[in-house]
């Protein structure tokens, strides 16, 4: 990346050098020239960091409760060494939770979790949205018809009670949750990959590729399906976002993920009615949804940015 | 535009019978019977037959839609299992708490959302716009649960003791008068559909208190709806601000702002009358989206903040699976929504004349 950009610049240096500037380097050069994509895009790195090194930068178990092993009471206070808090205490950076275990700990093994929800829902709807709006588009007639009227049915309820009802049947879980979330978004890649395939689907080559005899199949994969991947890339980077909030609040709900497991979400919704003795205990595991959701966000925004030119000088 | 909205009235219905549908068949899979969750785990099978049976639970699946069709085209939703009153009843209850909660939601975020747009938009680069941009972008990542109860932890607990405390919870400070208006103006009236009708008005608590000149009442409602209201309205802020930014900003770079600047035209009519007036369609817009957020984010606003409204009851109707209240519920936000997009799509007829023709 680093090399592609010295070299953009190099072009730019040069004036009117012949030199071929791919589309792949024009993005990126606008990608990098947003500071709120770039904002978020560390916000992200940070966020993987520590997702993958949980097990090493944790400080405590996420699951086993300190009883037996140090003295501290349920939900005390955070104690921070640097802040004044006497050397002799055992540091907890963000206090005890209801259970006696390292809130700290807890949030950092988090991390992991929210980010898979958000990976996982969006790659399992973005599939299906895709697979049904290339063949809702692509061969039309009543096929088409019978996929877009489910998916306005689906679009009719507010999402998040749309999920609440699916769990409902599949019972609370977090692998239902997810099953619920992903099945609540699929309508949306359903529609921004039907509309690129009606537009698609009539160009020169795509036809050159049906004379010389290619499949559906092919048409569709080979075809269609690559150029009409930006509009997917940005909704689906936007749709992480929303996963993961969506999860969170089904988990508060106690819908999602079952304690102990750490997830933002339910540990803010098991501390709730807390709220007004251990603010603290509510206050970071949202303000750590927040950021995640604020990171895919600020990425999106800026993806969208630069991938439609059109639209840059509005955003800008 | 008569023919337009002819049209686009019609074309709701197969989404709405599809709407009926969805959450009739999703009930039906919930697991778990709902003699058991009503009637406790104890209940013999006799027992339990009978319930099947007086609720219509034995007869066929398409013979039950159909029954549950013609009686909600009768307006008529049923008993509730668990409460074992009409539904219809539970709804004038509770369907006012969520609209005073959601419309006043989006009063807030529509009187700040849309001037922080357009001072962004004239304004922009500047450290305001910036600013805006930036609090849009945290607003619309918040969770809704975590800003309600940061909030109520800041105004209950943080504020007590000042002017700007603010009641965590509930609708009205236990022991106020909140005879409804009808009564305090005298009037007696048999029960009925116009009774029922004035009972779920009087149960708006600020309109009740505003008719029946109930200071106080109208006082403590207000009071007590601010934070629920602020923490629901701010990801429609944040996403109105945006699109009316963003909007105005395409707008003010074409020809004819620059033409009515030329000839002369004072700024604030060329802004408001010019600029916002053309950049009002995806405005409009994302107002219709985020209803539907604001609904889905009344179940958790409703839950942090005690507030028996329609979200918070749907919700519990879930986890005890009483069948009649979660169907009626769903399929009243549903059509809500459906009901509110039909009023975008036309609004938009309306601003936009090459709609209508299409």
């Amino acid at each position: 990346m680093a090399e592609e950009k010295s070299k953009s610049n190099q072009s730019n240096s040069e004036g009117l050098s012949l030199k071929s500037v791919s589309l792949w380097q024009i993005t990126w050069r606008r990608f990098f020239k947003r500071k709120s994509a770039l904002v978020g895009l560390a916000i992200l790195a940070v966020l993987v960091f520590i997702a993958l090194t949980a097990q090493w930068i944790a400080p405590y178990d996420p699951y086993k409760p300190l009883i037996g092993i140090e003295q501290v009471q349920r939900r005390e206070k955070p104690c921070i060494h640097l802040l004044g808090c006497p050397m002799d205490k055992p540091q907890h950076l963000m206090g005890i939770d209801g259970n006696v275990r390292d809130e700290f700990s807890r949030i950092l093994y988090g991390a992991r979790l929210s980010l898979i929800i958000g990976f996982s829902t969006v790659s399992l709807a973005i599939i299906i949205g895709t697979v049904l709006g290339a063949i809702g588009g692509y061969f039309g007639g009543w096929l088409d018809n019978i996929i877009m009227r489910i998916m306005d049915v689906l679009l009719a309820f507010p999402s998040l009670i749309l999920a609440i009802a699916i769990v409902s049947v599949l019972g609370p879980g977090l692998i239902n949750a997810l099953i619920a979330i992903s099945i609540v978004s699929i309508p949306a890649y359903a529609r921004v990959m039907r509309a690129s395939v009606l537009s698609i689907r009539e160009m020169d080559y795509v036809s050159a590729t049906r004379a010389l005899g290619g499949s559906n199949f092919q048409i569709i994969f080979y075809r269609i399906l690559p150029n009409a991947l930006t509009p997917l890339i940005v909704q689906a980077t936007l749709g992480i976002a929303s996963a993961i909030l969506d999860a969170a609040a089904l988990s508060f709900l106690g819908l999602g993920a079952q304690p102990p497991t750490p997830e933002w979400g339910s540990m803010l919704g098991s501390e709730r009615n807390q709220v007004f003795t251990a603010p603290y205990l509510v206050f970071y595991p949202g303000f750590m949804i927040m950021l995640t959701v604020l990171s895919f966000n600020l990425l999106g925004d800026g993806l969208r940015d630069a991938l439609d030119p059109r639209l840059a000088h509005v955003h800008g | 535009m008569v023919q337009y909205v002819i049209r686009r009235i019609f074309a709701t219905i197969p989404v709405l019978f599809g709407i009926l549908f969805v959450v009739f068949m999703l009930i039906r899979l919930i697991p778990g019977d709902p003699c058991h969750a009503m009637l406790g785990e104890k209940a013999t099978k006799e027992v339990c037959d009978r319930f099947v049976h007086e609720h219509g639970l034995d007869k066929p699946l398409l013979t039950q839609f159909g029954i549950y069709i013609n009686s909600i085209a009768h307006g008529k939703f049923g008993d509730s299992f668990r409460y074992g009153i009409p539904i219809t009843r539970l709804l004038i209850e509770r369907l006012p708490a969520t609209i005073e909660l959601s419309v006043s939601a989006l009063f807030i975020s529509i009187i700040i959302g849309i001037p922080l747009g357009i001072i962004a938009s004239i304004k922009h680069n500047s450290w305001i716009d910036v600013l805006t941009m930036l609090w849009a972008n945290i607003g619309v990542s918040m969770p809704v649960f975590w800003l309600g109860l940061m909030l109520a932890y800041l105004f209950a607990i943080v504020l007590k003791g000042t002017p700007f405390w603010l009641p965590p919870s509930g609708r009205l400070t236990v022991g106020i008068d909140s005879t409804p208006f009808y009564e305090v103006w005298g009037w007696h009236l048999p029960d009925g559909t116009w009774k029922s009708t004035l009972y779920f008005l009087s149960n708006l608590h600020i309109l009740n208190g505003l008719l029946s000149a109930n200071w106080e009442l109208l006082k403590d409602a207000v009071k007590h709806l601010i934070l629920p209201a602020a923490a629901l309205g701010t990801i429609p802020l944040a996403l109105i601000a945006r699109m009316t930014r963003s909007s105005m900003l395409e707008v003010l770079g074409q020809d004819y702002i620059r033409t009515a600047r030329s000839k002369g035209l004072p700024r604030r009519l060329v802004i408001l009358k010019h600029a916002f007036r053309n950049s009002l369609l995806p405005i409009v817009t994302i107002l219709g989206l985020s209803l539907g957020s604001l609904l889905g984010g009344a179940v958790l606003t409703e839950t942090i903040f005690g507030i028996s409204g329609v979200g918070r009851t749907l919700f519990d109707a879930i986890t005890a699976r009483d069948y009649g209240i979660v169907q009626a519920f769903t399929v009243v936000i549903a059509i809500f929504f459906v009901l509110i997009n039909l009023i975008v799509d036309i609004s938009y007829a309306y601003l936009d004349p090459r709609i209508r023709l299409d």
